[in-house]
């Protein structure tokens, strides 16, 4: 499909959604206001649709363009945008330390039998352990720096990566094995020219995990983390503002799963770039 | 790669035997193996399923150590050829990897070897020309039906100039007008470069258009059984396979194959324990 009929298709959906969100206002929400005054009220009540917990797509909009505070400029959207950026720099740091441990373990499972029935009960042990209740221990060990927050990303984007790249470097054909043998190939050799390059579709699938693990990771990792910014401390801060002002928290909230969806993004177009010698089907 | 000394025994096997171990149950697949193999020869090793042919071609190429016996390669230990690059091998599957481009392919074993760009790319060149794809070269394998698949994985073969090639069973999974023109191919391209090859198939009448020699084996435990001389005439083509000596070289291999049943038979029956079909093939 055209890069044009995709953009259609995505803008179609957000909008359909719109719809949606105010056709439920429109059945069962609060009465809708106009300077104070009733110009419609639903025939049904449902709780969902409520002001508080589903309020108007304009109000969202509305509280994204006004200032943050009453005396600063600086507007919700321009406040959230920053701290993405900054969650961003946090997990995407995650991302690669979890990514490039999650690679070393899986070569060093591969290579390394004992290794790997020594080590890998600990590594899905580890990830059994909620976040919630290791995060406070990272930060009392670390301190509250965003180095505890990046240790945190680490910690849930090493794990799929390690099992899809365990899957991926065992994937060639016994005979393609056979094959590297004949030509008494080195394991260096197999290493390099056979297992990872079979396993690219796996890591790049394992990637695309790890992408929105590492943003939870991060945001969940800046509450305990004691970090003044990031989009974290603002879901923690505007959660607490909930029932008077619900559009901020929705406007977090929108903003976050941006961000998650252009950090996919950004692992998909390097995937279609890097498997573009892939029959078609194994980028997908 | 060994031209200068160049034995004229390319394989010699000396009661070769190899027992699996499964559990606490074995399986004999070969049996005191003796064959050599001379320069320049075409061996098909044919039998019924479970024969151990492959298993044999696998000892020849170090890829299975036998349990008992003997596997030389140019007068050297099967390892020690094998780490020499003395042999190219194609299995029944083309085994190409699809990230990289047929040229690509064919150059693997170049680039494992630590030949310079100019060299791989010219010798890959050459290959696919003895094949027939030069057209093919920037194709990816995904993009080429099974027969010229199994082409590259001739051409990638050849490429390090071996002169041994031990095939398992490569037309296998081809359909049969395309198994006959590859067959030709195959004859063509060993007849201009002169190379040994080892050939298994359970197709009596592949083993008996293309060998010069057809070593017939039994299952359980794999032997050879018969050796027989394929006396005709080269170049062979469409003519050979509708002389009158074509059809009498493949009864005489049938029978052949018919008689080392029913002596493998006798000889399970009179076994200790009844073995498990797995493990050879």
């Amino acid at each position: 499909m055209s890069v044009a009929g995709r953009v259609a298709i995505f803008v179609g959906f957000v909008a359909l959604i719109l719809v949606l969100w105010e056709a439920a206002k429109v059945v069962g929400g609060d009465p809708w206001r106009v300077d104070g005054e009733v110009i419609w009220d639903p025939p049904l009540k449902f709780s969902f649709a409520s002001d508080v917990n589903l309020p108007h797509v304009w109000e969202v909009w509305a509280a994204m363009i006004a200032p943050l505070n009453a005396g600063t400029t600086e507007s919700l959207g321009a406040y959230l945008f920053w701290q993405a950026l900054y969650t961003w720099r946090e997990a995407a740091i995650g991302f690669a330390l979890g990514a490039a441990i999650g690679v070393a373990l899986s070569v060093a499972f591969v290579h390394f039998g004992f290794f790997e029935r020594a080590v890998s009960p600990y590594v899905i042990a580890s990830q059994t352990i909620p976040i919630v209740a290791l995060a406070p221990m990272i930060v009392f060990f670390v301190g509250q720096t965003m180095t505890s927050v990046v240790i945190i990303a680490t910690y849930l984007s090493f794990f799929p990566v390690t099992i899809a790249m365990l899957r991926g470097l065992r994937s060639p054909d016994p005979r393609s094995l056979e094959l590297m043998r004949s030509y008494a190939a080195s394991r260096r050799a197999v290493l390099w020219k056979l297992r990872l390059p079979a396993s690219l579709p796996y890591l790049f699938t394992a990637l695309k995990i790890t992408a929105t693990a590492s943003i939870v990771g991060a945001i969940v990792g800046e509450g305990p983390g004691g970090i003044r910014y990031g989009l974290g401390r603002a879901i923690l801060f505007f959660s607490q503002q909930y029932t008077i002002a619900p559009e901020k928290l929705w406007s977090a909230i929108l903003v976050t799963a941006a961000l998650g969806v252009i950090f996919f993004g950004i692992v998909r177009l390097t995937e279609l770039l890097a498997l573009r010698r892939w029959p078609e089907g194994f980028a997908a | 790669m060994s031209e200068s000394r160049a034995p004229a025994v390319v394989v010699r096997l000396q009661g070769v035997g190899k027992t699996f171990t499964l559990g606490d149950g074995s399986t004999v697949a070969l049996s005191d193996i003796n064959l050599d193999i001379g320069r320049g020869e075409f061996v098909s090793l044919i039998g019924p399923s479970g024969c151990g042919k492959s298993t044999l071609l696998r000892t020849i190429g170090d890829l299975i150590e036998p349990s008992t016996g003997t596997v030389q390669v140019n007068a050297k230990p099967a390892k020690r050829a094998r780490l020499d690059r003395e042999y190219g091998m194609v299995f029944q599957a083309p085994v190409l990897f699809d990230w990289r481009t047929v040229e690509e392919n064919v150059q693997l074993p170049l680039e494992l070897f630590g030949q310079d760009k100019t060299t791989r790319a010219r010798r890959a060149g050459e290959m696919l020309e003895l094949v027939g794809l030069s057209d093919f070269a920037r194709h990816h394998p995904y993009q080429l039906s099974g027969g010229m698949q199994q082409r590259v994985a001739i051409a990638r073969a050849l490429a390090f100039s071996p002169d041994l090639l031990l095939m398992d069973e490569p037309f296998g999974a081809l359909d049969e007008m395309t198994r006959e023109r590859m067959n030709s191919e195959l004859l063509a391209i060993w007849e201009r470069t002169g190379i040994t090859v080892v050939f298994v198939t359970h197709s009596i009448p592949e083993a008996v258009f293309l060998s010069s020699r057809v070593a017939v084996m039994s299952a359980r435990p794999g032997r050879i059984t018969h050796l027989i001389d394929v006396d005709l005439e080269r170049p062979r083509g469409l003519a050979t396979r509708e002389s009158p000596r074509y059809f009498e070289l493949i009864t005489a291999v049938r029978e052949a194959l018919r008689t080392g049943e029913a002596r493998a038979d006798e000889t399970a029956m009179s076994a200790e324990r009844a073995v498990a079909e797995g493990g050879i093939g």
